[in-house]
């Protein structure tokens, strides 16, 4: 009896573990006769986002019915969104289109999840490839000159400065000394740490920077001559002497009350709250702010050595492990044409150059004024580079976040340097 | 013979009867926990079972990629200085929680085993923390913990300058335990409460009478008398403690260095941010082991100090 009641507990655990399989495993090929049904997911939950991608897939539709028969736009509410669409795909949901976040894109690259639609694009008639920005589509490159996404925002970062604060602090306008050799980082944290001093206030922050996001710090390392490895990402160059000068004058700037000191892996306070007199952040911050206090945007500022530009990215791309992909490369061609590139315009700075226009940049920061779209994004997009990448950072990055909490808590620069490269230089060597 | 032939029919039947009534109730009982038993297999059992297997290959769901690899995952892990990191942080906290909780909610409940007016109210204070969302709580201590917030204000106005408590590695850990700790400490507190009022108060006045002094009386009557809830909290608490997650992402990232980079954290990052799922499955086949190893640890204990437990 008792065995078999065992028996029959084993098989209804078979049956459970079959059907589990079989679920898992499904999602995967489909047939790819007649129009198809093609889904994109998105990072923006956005509602204006939303409503604009299905206008344009509507349209697409319209025009290919013969192809597609459905365009479906589903954002990924998972705070982390590339956690949220790995687990969408582990259970055999997989899109055929997705928003990668620039941080993903080589490492994505280089796996082969993207697919390459450099054939796609060059074929299709009106696209004008040779419109987009060099420098914007590089890091969705191989060396094989393959294409694996468009880089359908391409936001330049800024300072947005609190006037009314610095007023209050007695301190000067430094919007005058754009342009002059006298706008430097140096100049910015003075004037940061005086309005801290006298009011209270947050003297400079970047509102994307915690321990576990420390490249929105060390990206503006550049203008310190600093990276954080080499331009083949093979050598470790954390324990440069340019990084070095830079996260030790970062340091004396958070001693001093320029730079909030970190706190644990808080966010720091927002620019919107008025009590921030520097934020480095990019255009759609400015959505946020309104008029309860008088604020500019202005370009980042020199370093020891020079101006160098930053640009944050996000590209959209066909998955290799689509079912339809070249249905939905086809789409991703019409999404990024020259006409739609010019309506993805009204949220997101375009990498096209025929569309770095004030008019057209106003529609995305309609509270900016035109003088400050050309000087901290017009003047700025085609030199400036995406913020530091590698093949393989998501291997290293909590490495480095480890490594790198020394120097926020004040502790000696080179010791935690050059442990970092000790401890990530294997990986980056692979 | 006949009358005997009666009797055993009449047994029979009688045994007949309650078997088939037995039979009914054994089907109906199936019958309620079914739903549960079934959620159990389907999003406990068989996740698990998947977690094993993955835990022996090479995983990458973005390429689709599924390589066994054996027990490489495992020697890995033997030899990853993080995880090492990861496993004593995850200890450490553990202790902490468990004995500053069982401390404070066994405290709590004598001092609020009372029938004075008001206790209700501070009672609900102290329990209110559980039904709270635990972001909303986390969030709400990243505030107090900032090296400006709550508490160094506190600190400063008796003229102590309070250290950045979430970025200093010798108070992250603790700052996480007392977050936690205030937490949950409600709900043992209620649990503790209700031992306590099972526990005759005719044993305490013959103590008293005998001259046994209130803290005399308190380890030799009170602590056996509740010993087995001691056991129940001690072992829910140990679990929950092990599993801590959100605090951790909210508050610390981790860090400073891996001094909060408990286990279920190391997990998570290892699978979603570094995509090495099959090594995040090893990772989480230890966290396992090492809930279950302790918690029979504790379970075989209790012979020695959990006095009605047979």
């Amino acid at each position: 009896m008792r065995a078999t009641r065992s028996r029959g507990v084993a098989i209804a655990l078979t049956g459970v573990l079959a059907l589990s399989f079989s679920a898992c495993a499904g999602g995967g090929s489909s047939s790819t006769s007649g129009p198809v049904d093609l889904k994109m997911a998105l990072w923006s939950s956005n509602e204006d986002h939303l409503a604009l991608m299905q206008e344009i897939g509507d349209a697409y539709v319209a025009e290919h019915g013969d192809e597609v028969a459905s365009l479906t736009f589903e954002p990924v509410t998972n705070p982390d969104y590339i956690a949220g669409l790995t687990t969408q795909i582990a259970g055999g949901d997989i899109p055929d289109l997705a928003w990668i976040p620039e941080a993903s894109g080589p490492e994505f690259v280089d796996a082969g999840i993207l697919h390459d639609v450099r054939d796609t694009l060059e074929g299709t008639d009106g696209y004008d490839l040779g419109d987009i920005l060099p420098v914007a589509l590089e890091p969705w490159q191989d060396d094989d000159g393959g294409i694996y996404a468009y880089p359908f925002s391409n936001s330049p970062f800024a300072l947005y400065v609190n006037e009314d604060l610095l007023a209050e602090a007695d301190q000067p306008d430094v919007q005058e000394l754009v342009g002059t050799p006298e706008y430097t980082w140096e100049t910015i944290t003075d004037v940061a740490a005086a309005t801290n001093d006298a009011t209270g206030a947050v003297g400079l922050n970047v509102p994307g920077f915690s321990p576990t996001n420390w490249s929105a710090v060390t990206m503006l390392g550049n203008a310190w001559g600093a990276a954080p490895w080499s331009e083949d990402g093979a050598t470790c160059e954390f324990a440069s002497p340019e990084m070095i000068a830079y996260l030790t004058w970062y340091q004396e700037q958070t001693s001093r009350g320029a730079i909030p000191a970190v706190s644990g892996n808080a966010a720091p306070a927002a620019f919107a709250s008025g009590e921030v007199a520097f934020s480095v952040a990019q255009l759609s911050q400015s959505g946020s702010l309104d008029d309860s206090f008088e604020w500019s945007f202005l370009p980042l500022p020199a370093g020891p050595e020079g101006y160098h530009p930053i640009v944050g990215q996000a590209g959209v791309s066909v998955l290799e492990r689509s079912a339809h992909k070249e249905q939905a490369a086809g789409f991703l061609a019409y999404l990024t044409n020259p006409t739609n590139a010019e309506l993805l315009a009204q949220f997101f700075p375009p990498p096209r150059a025929s569309l770095l226009d004030v008019e057209t940049l106003s529609q995305a920061a309609p509270k900016l004024s035109p003088e400050e779209i050309q000087t901290a994004i017009i003047d700025v997009v085609p030199e400036a580079q995406v913020k530091p990448q590698h093949a393989v950072l998501s291997q290293f990055t909590d490495l480095v976040r480890a490594g790198l909490d020394p120097v926020w808590a004040g502790d000696d620069v080179e010791t935690a340097v050059t442990g970092i490269c000790e401890q990530i230089s294997p990986t980056l060597k692979g | 013979m006949t009358a005997r032939t009666s009797e055993v029919d009449d047994r029979r039947a009688v045994r007949s009867r309650r078997r088939s009534r037995s039979d009914g109730n054994s089907w109906l009982g199936v019958a309620f926990v079914a739903p549960q038993v079934l959620g159990v297999i389907v999003l406990g059992v068989v996740p698990f079972i998947f977690v094993i297997w993955y835990s022996f290959n090479e995983w990458r769901p973005l390429t689709g990629e599924l390589e066994f690899i054996g027990l490489d995952n495992y020697s890995r892990l033997a030899a990853d200085p993080t995880f090492s990191a990861s496993i004593l942080a995850s200890l450490l906290f553990s202790a902490g929680v468990l004995v500053l909780n069982l401390v404070i909610a066994i405290s709590l409940a004598v001092l609020l085993n009372r029938r004075m007016r008001g206790m209700t109210g501070f009672r609900t204070i102290f329990f209110s923390p559980v039904v709270v969302s635990v972001v909303a709580w986390s969030v709400t201590w990243g505030f107090l913990l900032a090296p400006d917030g709550g508490i160094n204000g506190a600190l400063r106005l008796l003229g102590i300058d309070g250290p950045n408590w979430l970025a200093d590695p010798s108070t992250a850990l603790i700052s996480l335990v007392v977050v936690q700790v205030f937490k949950g400490v409600g709900m043992n507190m209620v649990l503790f409460l209700a031992a306590l009022q099972g526990v005759p108060e005719e044993l305490r006045e013959a103590a008293q009478l005998d001259g046994a002094t209130p803290w005399r009386s308190f380890w030799s009557i009170t602590v056996p008398m509740i010993a087995p809830t001691i056991l129940l909290t001690g072992i829910l608490t140990t679990i929950g403690s092990l599993e801590v997650f959100a605090p951790v992402q909210l508050l610390t990232g981790g860090g400073p260095g891996n001094a909060t980079n408990v286990l279920p954290f190391f997990l998570y990052r290892t699978a979603f941010i570094s995509q090495q799922f099959g090594y995040a499955s090893a990772v989480g086949v230890v966290l396992f082991a090492v809930i279950l190893a302790l918690t029979m640890l504790q379970w075989s204990t209790r012979r020695k100090w959990v006095h009605d437990e047979v």
